[in-house]
């Protein structure tokens, strides 16, 4: 395949550059004519002076999203800043009740401070749905922090789905990992 | 008589890195399986004039790869052919019909000016030597291989009486990551075969749901840039793009009109997610589904008089239809706890869908009228099915792999892309 390789060189050469329009198409040997679906090769020739390469542009990663936001000691309700969901279901689970409560106390005592609630899923089954569940989750835990008395302009929620997993696999751990929505502490 | 091939051919494309965004990508194609009454057809290397003792492109192999990717054709290799003719006069049918090849491609081309080549084709029914199609075609370097894969589809149109795809683009998004294990998402957009991948967006924060405007100029799809989904049009040649959506909540799912003139949309900010239609030159927004349990995933049907979509309204995920003036939804998914994102044949016969079986994903196609399900997929994790423009293939993507598969909308003929990324996702075939 060899070939293939150098052809490729040359057929790139072609597509990154290409002056493309329709090719007029003239009968061989004046035989007789065939109308041909036109090709859509509009302006490729456009790149040249396209103004799209900011979008293609790879920025740093930004690691430090949020702010600290109320210290805790390990252990200590207000250290919890994630919370996970069985599968398929958007209910907040008993356990993180403490946890969820603490940080509502936290916010009513602290009214300029605000939150965003980040909901996610496993990776099984189609992403736009799991961008629903995900809001869902987010949502239940917003829900839970409002009628306990924050206000709503204190809490955001966005839901990612299953686009940012932090774990990996399709092992059951991996996805009960990825179910889940975590709190980020905006300012 | 089933067929079986097999075959890979292993391609380094996309070594010219023009955009520091467009690494080398790697085209992977893989058939397994056939079709029952493949058609027999040889291809001869074409002749070449020029000042290069070898031609920029080898026209013939890209058309034999085309038509033998297509599950239609049984190709002769090209170590069998018994004669390589590059002008009607020199072809001996006796010798293609000794060897049963029904039909015959040969052809020529010469650059006639620097940059500009002539390129002549045609096809022969080798049994009654009759000539089916004959053309000549001027191009420029750049266009020579579009040109190609449109020689192809004019052979496949002439002998299968449907429409090629080989000369269209699909769009797809990429994870890869950096040395420090963060993300990069890409919305790519390559040739139908894989070729020519080059990136439109790049973005840390993640990339969904593109999808094609019906004159395949301009891309739809959701943006994490700004910590929140916002829905943007992009001209894909021209890189300036719109912001369609950026309400609170869900911004997601969108799909384009027939006639290119609306996008359905899923939003969530009067309270849970509900279809919305947007129009793109008045910029007004309509609710067709309101329900409080979850509606996304809009498809239109090709007559653009109805939406499918996914809602859980029944207790699980399931496809549902409606007008496009809204109305009552009717469901048209009853088999299985799980049926989701829905596209529409061409035809408006049938839709594909991810559908769940034992607790595995799979591609399945749904007939509308008599309501039979087939799964066609061979994977346990995949979604996002497209149909090709044709209709006769789904293109999908497995869940966290590096692959994108196609299969005949029978089932039979199955084929994979391989991607160069960490994962290939969401693909979208453009309609033309």
């Amino acid at each position: 395949m060899n070939l293939f390789r150098l052809f490729s060189l040359f057929i790139l050469i072609g597509l990154f550059s290409a002056c493309s329009s329709t090719p007029e198409k003239n009968d061989a040997d004046n035989l007789g004519a065939l109308s041909v679906p036109d090709a859509n090769t509009q302006g490729l020739s456009e790149l040249d002076r396209l103004d799209g390469s900011q979008l293609t542009e790879i920025l740093p990663y930004e690691d430090n999203y949020g702010v600290q936001g109320p210290a805790a000691e390990p252990g200590e309700p207000l250290s919890v800043r994630v919370f996970y969901f069985d599968f398929d279901s958007s209910q907040v689970r008993p356990a993180d009740y403490e946890a969820i409560n603490a940080h509502a106390d936290y916010l009513i005592s602290n009214p300029d401070s605000r939150i965003s609630l980040e909901g996610h899923t496993d990776s099984l089954g189609s992403r736009e749905y799991n961008i629903a569940l995900g809001e869902q989750r987010a949502k239940s835990v917003a829900k839970m922090m409002r009628l306990r008395g924050v206000a709503d302009r204190q809490i955001q929620t966005v839901s990612y789905g299953e686009e940012k997993p932090v774990a990996f696999g399709n092992a059951e751990y991996a996805l009960s990992q990825n179910r889940r929505v975590e709190i980020i502490y905006l300012r | 008589m089933i067929k079986q091939h097999s075959r890979t051919l292993k391609l380094l494309g996309c070594l010219l890195i023009l955009w520091s965004t467009t690494a080398y990508s790697e085209l992977n194609i893989q058939i397994t399986g056939g079709v029952e009454g493949a058609i027999p057809i040889a291809i001869a290397p074409f002749g070449w004039e020029g000042n290069t003792s070898n031609p920029p492109l080898d026209v013939a192999s890209i058309i034999r790869t085309d038509l033998e990717r297509s599950g239609r054709f049984n190709v002769l290799p090209v170590n069998n052919l018994p004669a390589v003719p590059t002008d009607p006069s020199l072809i001996k049918f006796s010798q293609w019909q000794a060897l049963g090849q029904e039909n015959l491609v040969i052809g020529r081309f010469q650059e006639t000016f620097p940059n500009r080549f002539d390129t002549a084709f045609y096809l022969f029914d080798v049994f009654s030597q009759k000539r089916l199609i004959g053309y000549r075609i001027p191009s420029s370097k750049d266009d020579l291989r579009r040109m190609t894969h449109q020689i192809s589809d004019m052979v496949y149109e002439k002998l299968t009486g449907e429409k090629g795809v080989f000369a269209t683009h699909i769009a797809y998004v990429t994870l890869s990551r950096d040395s420090n294990r963060h993300p990069i998402y890409r919305l790519q957009i390559a040739d139908a075969d894989g070729y020519g991948a080059r990136s439109i967006v790049a973005s840390r924060q993640p990339i969904m749901s593109p999808t094609w405007s019906p004159d395949g100029k301009t891309v739809a799809y959701v943006s994490f840039e700004h910590r929140r989904s916002e829905i943007f049009t992009q001209d894909i040649w021209a890189g300036k793009r719109t912001s369609i959506a950026s309400f609170p909540g869900i911004n997601g799912a969108p799909a384009w009109s027939p006639d290119g003139s609306k996008l359905a949309l899923t939003l969530s900010k009067d309270g849970n997610p509900d279809i919305y239609i947007f129009d793109i030159k008045t910029r007004q927004l309509h609710r067709i589904v309101k329900h409080y349990a979850v509606d996304t995933e809009p498809a239109w049907s090709p007559d653009g008089q109805t939406l499918v979509f996914t809602s859980d309204r029944g207790g699980s995920p399931q496809i549902y239809r409606v007008s496009v003036n809204g109305g009552s939804a009717k469901r048209v998914s009853f088999q299985g706890g799980y049926n989701a994102s829905a596209d529409f044949s061409p035809d408006g016969k049938m839709i594909s869908l991810v559908h769940r079986q034992s607790g595995k994903y799979h591609i399945a196609t749904l007939d509308l009228s008599s309501k039979q399900l087939n799964v066609i997929g061979k994977g346990t994790q995949d979604e996002s099915p497209t149909f090709a423009p044709n209709g006769s293939m789904v293109l999908y993507a497995t869940n966290g792999g590096t692959q994108l598969a196609a299969v005949s909308v029978d089932g039979r003929v199955h084929q994979t892309l391989t991607i160069n990324a960490d994962e290939v996702r969401e693909p979208a075939w453009a309609s033309n």
